[in-house]
């Protein structure tokens, strides 16, 4: 039946035909299985196929922006991205009051206030997720990781919004007595309470540099008569930059687009200042807060949904990095983790 | 003027006394790094024990069977979460039967069939590390935007003469955008279950005149089934936890009833918190009811986390793997 699987090589092509075994007569696979495997490929697909559809579907509610009359008439790029002078203000501003009588769309407070929460939220990640990922890695005893290295990736389970609740009943009033903050809510604890999300990140990615190290890296060290200290500084820790900067990168991801925390605990307040004690309002707790109040496909939506398209790209753009930074790494470090 | 090198200075210190300077540095060093780097990993733990002793402090005291059994009354000031518990797990099966087998599928090709360097791989493989970094709240908006107004608004206009049924926020909607999100998490989970399976286990199947298909049916995937639940379990943690991707497709403030279909709305605990933290007009009245939500929420999330912890740790034992 399978003639065409049977085909013998030419005798004369080849001397030692006569020596091989008789070939094994396997009924071929029956057809339906081309046809699921071809479906496993289509499915498999369907990642992609959603990342094309998140972008195209968010950026399909803000191009009106670009094309439409009516919401230009209302909000340009320019009136966004530019300070304007609006009536009752002295000098030119960019103010963000989507609901007044002259809404106003300009974007700045809303970038400065996600730059103050991720500032504050990275400057207390890295260190500490860093560090405790050296100490996992390097210090603990065995049986000491073994209970310290799930619990901090217990911390990643917390729900955000346990987080935001947390930081609004409990930080918010810590940290209001300990620094006499004016007002409660601000960027500190924002950003601190949005630190607890990023640093398992950091941590999980850190820790796996660490001990990706090879060895014998830390042998010649200490071979050399360096001690420990200068080992860890000058050998461990150049040889994990890569993935301690992918962790990073995916931990700024985070920050960046993390917005229940935020929404709950940033007081939410449009300002534009240089004072971290002030209330911000960050991109992301701005669409979830204004999203549900607004009208279909008037000018408001469209400018929420052209702040998703910016939080996305953005986004993307560093966990690509990132992400090439871990398979570089990886590679580099022949896959040892 | 006098030459340097005459000039009188301090003797010269003995070759032991250098020695001795150097280990003494040597060991402020590793004290200094051991001790800051232990900090950092105390004070991170501390941190997750606070929040813990907080919340269960806080919250085991107004915890109890109606608590789970009842509606919420007077203005969400007294009364439990029932609707909310069923509302979260119809949405987290919904979600699991959803994306969870697309989940397995996608990994199971990455694994056992994809050749590693095509660039319909490479693309996946991107796709997939990407969709695991996209914010929560564009997958609200992805929800919104496609699910919601574009699938639903299409099936209204098909089935029900443009009638609002399926064209608005849904326990549908939720389900599938949740399905997406927590899909990288399935993805990851099973590939590395895949990985784990012995080479020559696929090698004697094979030997044995199974075709590729049947020892990935029967031989990979069932060795790999552990690995598939602890991504499974991952992935309803993770979907019982979110909020902002259920915002604008789904989710309610308070309904009077249960869910009645697919394309009503829906309450969560998740939601649920976040509503009685902000939108409480008597914030101390519902205190003991937001401690005692996000008591049920940890207490869900934590127990299902440390479920997919003792599952992995038992499937990478048995592998013999070193992670």
């Amino acid at each position: 039946m399978p003639a065409e699987r049977r085909k013998p090589t030419s005798s004369t092509t080849s001397r030692f035909a006569a020596a091989r075994p008789p070939r094994l007569e396997l009924a071929p696979a029956p057809k339906w299985h081309a046809i699921v495997e071809w479906g496993l490929r289509v499915l498999a697909a369907s990642a992609v196929l959603a990342i094309a559809l998140i972008l195209i579907f968010i950026a399909k509610e803000a191009a009106p922006l670009f094309y439409s009359g009516a919401i230009r008439h209302e909000v340009t790029l320019a009136k966004m991205w530019f300070s304007q002078l609006w009536p009752g203000y002295d000098e030119a501003a960019s103010v963000w009051q989507p609901v007044s009588e002259i809404p106003k769309f300009g974007v700045w407070p809303l970038i400065i206030g996600t730059l103050k929460v991720t500032i504050v939220s990275m400057a207390v990640a890295v260190p500490f997720g860093v560090g405790s990922a050296l100490y996992v890695s390097q210090y603990a005893k065995p049986r000491t990781r073994e209970i310290v290295k799930p619990l901090i990736e217990l911390l990643a389970g917390i729900p955000s919004v346990v987080l935001g609740f947390f930081a609004l009943i409990v930080m918010a009033t810590w940290f209001q007595s300990w620094f006499g903050f004016e007002s409660r809510l601000n960027a500190v604890v924002s950003g601190v309470a949005l630190s607890i999300a990023v640093i398992p990140v950091i941590f999980t990615l850190s820790e796996e540099a660490f001990r990706a190290v090879p060895r014998s890296y830390v042998e010649a060290s200490t071979a050399l008569g360096a001690a420990r200290w200068q080992t860890i500084l000058r050998v461990l820790l150049p040889a994990a930059s890569p993935g301690i900067a992918a962790g990073v990168a995916l931990g700024l991801g985070r920050a960046i687009g993390e917005t229940m925390i935020v929404l709950m605990a940033s007081g939410n307040a449009a300002i534009v200042s240089a004072n971290f004690a002030d209330s911000v309002r960050t991109i992301s707790a701005t669409i979830a807060a204004e999203l549900a109040e607004v009208v279909f496909g008037e000018a408001h939506y469209t400018v929420l949904f052209f702040l998703g398209t910016l939080l996305f790209l953005a986004t993307f753009a560093i966990n690509t990095v990132g992400d090439w930074t871990i398979r570089r790494m990886k590679a580099k470090l022949g896959g040892a983790s | 003027m006098t030459v340097a090198g005459s000039a009188p200075r301090a003797p010269r210190r003995t070759s032991a006394q250098r020695v001795l300077v150097r280990t003494m540095s040597n060991r402020l060093g590793d004290a200094a790094m051991a001790l800051s780097s232990g900090f950092a990993a105390l004070v991170v733990l501390a941190i997750l024990l606070l929040i813990l002793f907080d919340v269960v402090r806080n919250g085991v005291s107004h915890l109890s069977i109606t608590f789970l059994t009842e509606a919420p009354k007077e203005g969400m000031t007294a009364g439990g979460i029932f609707p909310a518990i069923v509302g979260m797990v119809e949405m987290v099966l919904l979600m699991t039967v959803a994306g969870v087998p697309v989940g397995v599928a996608t990994a199971v090709y990455l694994h056992e069939y994809a050749p590693a360097e095509a660039r319909l791989t490479r693309l996946i493989r991107i796709a997939v590390a990407n969709l695991a970094g996209v914010p929560s709240i564009v997958f609200g908006l992805f929800g919104l935007g496609f699910f919601v107004q574009f699938v639903g608004a299409g099936i209204d206009k098909v089935f029900f003469h443009g009638d609002k049924v399926y064209g608005q926020p849904a326990l549908i909607w939720a389900a599938l955008t949740m399905a997406v999100l927590t899909l990288p998490v399935v993805i990851v989970a099973t590939e590395e279950a895949l990985r784990a399976v012995p080479r020559e286990l696929r090698e004697a199947s094979l030997a044995l005149g199974a075709t590729k298909f049947q020892t990935v049916m029967h031989v990979v995937v069932p060795q790999a089934s552990a690995g598939i639940l602890t991504g499974m379990i991952l992935a309803v943690s993770r979907g019982a936890g979110e909020v902002a991707p259920i915002l604008f497709t789904g989710a309610a403030y308070f309904l009077p009833h249960l869910p009645k279909g697919l394309s009503s709305q829906f309450m969560t605990p998740s939601y649920h918190v976040y509503v009685l933290a902000t939108q409480s007009p008597d914030v101390d009245a519902t205190k003991p009811i937001l401690y005692s939500t996000v008591l049920v929420l940890l207490a869900l999330t934590f127990i299902l986390n440390i479920a997919a912890i003792v599952v992995r740790a038992r499937v990478r034992r048995q592998s013999g793997l070193q992670h």
